[in-house]
């Protein structure tokens, strides 16, 4: 069989294949999060009420997700009808005219009705790019029997100095208890994320005006080796190669005094049924260096956007009217109870009696509050993201440097070589981006 | 006396041998207990090993989560297609070299092999661009293609060393008996070769199977073998070693059974026919 | 001898084979090197225009480039040392008379049959995760501070890994051709009373030298392009990135296919280089 033939058999196939379906197909490119497996769960409810679409999922882990759908929409591959995105690929692909605009959702959708903070960044030019499925700030989770045990009090807005003090009380290595875990793995959603809103905290900026590097700064100095001295005094082993779901696994097995990360694992943290610890469980602000005016919340969203690529456009956005509308919410509550809902899209819910004695409902809505993505830092900066910085080259530069900042946590390299190593190859990169 | 010597000898080797046998499989042997424990039990201190309550909550876990039986028929489609197709375009040319040589065989050869250097990022976004292009992106056909291609040298290789095994003398006495070229492959060759075909097939089935570059940056959905169904369990979700085992398992397990009933043909595969 | 028409109908037979390679290299090749000169950022609208050899100079000259040859090397030279002596340690024991031999070779063979990504998940989590993994396990029972294997010994892990994956390979050739070594022979030798040691080094290791070519070379062509065990346990952090690994990056993460290409060409080359040497021990192998 020669080449050409198998082309035509190819095509062939493809096109009986467009005849016998009768249904769209929605081919939907997620990520393996809780909140999304509990989606696919809930396909049932979608399909019994549009029969004439059929849902495929393709759920992958973070970094694979990130990459298998910037490969597909940028050489307009065609291979999704949904996709899962965050706030930092949305206005970059939208302004790229990769993405389709969510303006005409149906009546009852009630756009208004999302987080304002949410819908500005997932807009471009005023236009909704991508509809939030949920959308998290960060903050510190906490162990309220350990630091009942140790004798402190955890203040709702923490300083950097007070974190320290209480993950040297409650760290108790013999019984495998740390007293603080963070993110170490590298990439540019992973470390990198948390590692820029400590470093936001204590009044450092990823570039000046002139979009030239500035990990050579005093503030970033500080801000990573305090980052280090924390997982490396207080920290779990292997913390380098530990991620939000590695970091999760290991404080609902009790092995956390502290966790500061996504205010979504809050849900998971005090779900009885997968944590250890569900009942005693606290929440405070995320914190900052003492005097700074900016906190390390980061805000972030996954949301669900349509490539223009796709040749189910309706159905695919019939699918994201579904998933993250009023209804989807009060469908996982009803399943799941309140606390399991996808949180922080819609003002709504947090004005829902039921979901407010919900125990972290209020400080997951402050954090959202607090953080502003349009002015991230203490410094003037060119960019536009608190825990990314809004170009196409972010991800490349991220994942880079964070590579560098997880040899660090490794202990192969000291914060001072970490940080020239990252300020170099930033520059590098930046240059051969043409800044 | 003697004999007393080589008992106590066997024994001592069939210890060595089996603590090394078990020690390499252990890997495998835990996963596939872990797949029965709870999630609790999987990651207990210190560590069950037989003790435990058997559960196959796992595997149904996993099961309502991803259509396994699509991923695994992805698989075996793909990878039973490649290598019938690459057995295909194969066999004639590896005939050809072990029965007609000629002075560029050897270079042709060596030649083909080195293809399989070609490294594979290198070429990735051109092939992802053709496969837009061809609309071939997701489906099973393009990724049978690939699959095939790029095992086919192995295939020619195998085949030809194979053949070559076969003694020149008997085709030649078949040619005095009037037999055509047709003839001389159905009925004299084919037999003769079978052997090292069935060898040279199941290898190459578990390469395919076990591919995990192009079946991965090549596939979405509808074309996604076993190597894309395993990846979307490669990150914890909370606890999850218990169905990170029941998933691994699955993914394993046919190519696993058909790797252990034909054990024979494939030592021979494995080593591919150079290795008398 | 072959009639002319034997000859042609053996070119007939041989074309569709060697056109489709032919295409499947040259094809994809051209375009990389079309892309490698070029200022290809598909995020910033793609092709923006001829830039000779800047990507290529930028490629070598960063930070990453050597380090990432570095650790290819060490990983590639790693396994086949990993592989071929204890291939050759455990093809010496199977040899020996044992009850079950047919059930330990099957437990020895297992881990060939067990694809990359599983391998390395299973490893990455239920072996060598410092809280979780069975070795934190073993080192706690026996009062060692357990290690974290990925970020303290990546390069050794990552060996450990793939060596495991291949160690079956190259026990079953070896295994192979210490079964076809002439037994007299060695019976002689012991009559001598030569000792085992010099027995080994003087008959059984130069009678599996064509054999370790063969482990070697079919070995390496595998492991230079080795990626599932790396994009699964470390992602290229702690020096684990290789040359595979770095142009992945430029290409897929970075959305720099010129450099990323540029960075292709580079490991064609250097996959050449290594090809040629190969070629020749086993080219002399073939006639042998």
């Amino acid at each position: 069989m020669s080449f050409k033939t198998a082309l035509c058999a190819a095509s062939a196939l493809a096109l009986t294949a467009g005849v016998a379906a009768a249904q769209t197909t929605v081919t939907i490119a997620t990520v393996n999060n809780g909140d999304m497996i509990r989606m696919q769960g809930l396909t049932d409810d979608f399909t019994s009420k549009h029969p004439d679409i059929e849902l495929e999922w393709v759920t992958l882990e973070e970094n694979i997700l990130r990459q298998r759908v910037t490969q597909d929409i940028a050489a307009n591959g065609g291979q999704f009808d949904v996709l899962t995105i965050g706030m930092y690929e949305t206005p970059i692909w939208a302004k790229n005219g990769w993405l389709v605009p969510l303006d005409d959702m149906g009546d009852d959708y009630d756009a208004e009705d999302i987080l304002p903070a949410m819908r500005a960044g997932l807009s471009h030019d005023g236009q909704l790019y991508a509809a939030p499925f949920y959308g998290e700030s960060s903050m510190v989770m906490y162990r309220t029997d350990l630091m009942e045990a140790a004798g402190m009090e955890m203040p709702e807005a923490p300083t950097w100095e007070e974190i320290r003090a209480a993950a040297e009380a409650m760290t108790d290595k013999e019984n495998e208890v740390y007293g603080i875990c963070l993110r170490g793995k590298a990439g540019w959603g992973e470390n990198m994320a948390f590692i820029t809103t400590v470093a936001n905290s204590f009044g450092a900026r990823w570039f000046n005006e002139n979009w030239e590097a500035q990990l050579d700064s005093p503030e970033w100095a500080e801000a990573v080796s305090f980052y280090n001295d924390l997982l490396e005094n207080y920290g779990p082993p292997g913390a380098s190669t530990n991620g939000f779901n590695e970091n999760l696994a290991l404080f609902q097995q009790g092995k956390c005094g502290m966790w500061i990360d996504a205010t979504v694992a809050a849900s998971f943290v005090t779900n009885p049924n997968d944590s250890t610890v569900a009942d005693s469980v606290g929440f405070a602000l995320a914190p900052n260096k003492d005097g700074v005016e900016k906190r390390a919340n980061w805000l972030w969203a996954w949301a669900l956007a349509v490539p223009a690529g796709s040749d189910a456009t309706d159905a695919a956005k019939t699918f994201i009217e579904w998933a993250t509308s009023k209804e989807y919410l009060a469908l996982v509550a009803e399943n799941e109870g309140w606390a399991n809902v996808p949180p922080g899209s819609r003002t709504s819910l947090y004005e829902n009696p039921e979901y407010q004695k919900v125990a972290f409902a209020d400080m997951t809505l402050q954090s959202i509050n607090a953080a502003d993505p349009s002015d991230p830092t203490v410094g003037d900066v060119p960019y536009v993201g608190i825990q990314y910085v809004a170009i196409p080259e972010w991800a490349g530069i991220g994942t880079a440097a964070g590579q560098e900042f997880s040899a660090m946590v490794a202990g192969q390299q000291s914060p001072e070589e970490a940080l020239s190593k990252a300020q170099a190859l930033v520059t590098d990169e930046m240059e051969a981006a043409g800044y | 006396m003697a004999r007393a010597v080589t008992t106590r000898r066997k024994t001592i080797n069939s210890l060595a041998a089996w603590t090394v046998g078990l020690l390499i499989f252990f890997p495998i042997l835990w996963t596939i207990l872990t797949s029965f424990k709870t999630e609790a039990t999987a990651i207990a201190d210190p560590p069950v090993f037989l003790f435990f309550d058997w559960t196959l909550e796992n595997y149904s876990v996993v099961q309502e989560r991803s259509d396994y039986m699509r991923f695994l028929w992805n698989s075996i489609i793909i990878a039973g297609g490649s290598t019938l197709l690459g057995i295909l375009i194969a066999v004639p040319a590896a005939w050809s070299m072990a029965f007609v040589p000629s002075r560029r065989t050897k270079d042709i050869l060596l030649w083909m092999l080195s293809t399989k250097m070609l490294p594979a990022v290198g070429v990735l976004y051109p092939i992802y661009l053709l496969f837009i292009q061809l609309g071939l992106l997701d489906t099973r056909i393009g990724l049978t293609i690939v699959l095939m291609l790029i095992n086919l040298p192995i295939i020619v290789w195998m085949l030809y060393t194979y053949f070559r095994e076969i003694p020149g003398e008997i085709l030649e006495a078949a040619r005095m008996d009037g037999a055509g070229l047709r003839e001389e492959i159905l009925f004299v060759l084919t037999p003769m070769a079978i052997p090292g075909i069935a060898s040279t097939v199941l290898l190459n089935i578990i390469l395919a199977w076990n591919e995990a570059f192009w079946t991965l940056n090549l596939t979405a959905a509808k074309a996604a073998p076993l190597t894309a169904f395993i990846a979307s369990y490669s990150s914890p979700e909370g606890l999850f070693y218990a169905k990170l085992s029941a998933a691994s398992t699955m993914a394993i397990a046919p190519i696993l059974i058909l790797g252990w009933f034909s054990q024979k043909q494939l030592v021979r595969g494995l080593t591919f026919g150079a290795v008398k | 001898m072959a009639t002319q028409h034997a000859r042609s109908a053996a070119r007939l037979m041989m074309a569709p084979a060697v056109i489709l390679l032919l295409g499947w290299m040259l094809v994809p090749l051209t375009m990389t090197l079309y892309f490698s000169f070029k200022r290809y950022l598909p995020l910033r609208g793609g092709d923006l225009g001829w830039v000779g050899f800047e990507n290529y100079a930028r490629f070598v000259t960063s930070s990453s480039f050597w380090p990432a040859v570095q650790a290819t090397l060490i990983i590639v030279g790693g396994v086949l040392l990993v592989t071929v002596v204890f291939g050759v340690l455990i093809a010496l024991l199977l040899d020996q008379p044992i009850w079950g031999q047919g059930v330990v070779r099957i437990l020895v063979i297992a881990p060939f049959f067990v694809m990359p990504t599983v391998s390395a998940l299973v490893w990455k989590n239920m072996f060598m995760d410092p809280v979780n993994g069975l070795f934190a396990h073993l080192w706690k029972f026996f009062g060692a501070e357990p290690v974290s294997w990925l970020s303290e010994a990546p390069l050794f892990s990552i060996v450990l890994i793939v060596g495991w994956q291949w160690l079956p390979f190259a026990t079953l050739i070896l295994l192979t051709a210490i079964q076809s070594l002439d037994s007299e022979q060695l019976e002689a030798a012991e009559m001598d009373g030569a000792p085992a040691l010099s027995r080994f080094f003087y008959i059984i290791l130069p009678h599996l030298s064509r054999a370790i070519t063969v482990v070697v070379l079919i070995q390496t062509i595998f492991l230079l392009s080795i990626f599932a065990e790396i994009f699964v346990t470390t992602q290229g952090s702690f020096g684990t990135r290789t040359l595979t690994y770095l142009i992945y990056q430029r290409v897929l993460e970075s959305q720099n296919v010129g450099l990323g290409s540029a960075g292709g060409i580079y490991a064609v080359i250097l996959a050449n280089i290594v090809a040629l040497f190969l070629m020749r021990i086993v080219g002399k192998n073939l006639d042998a």
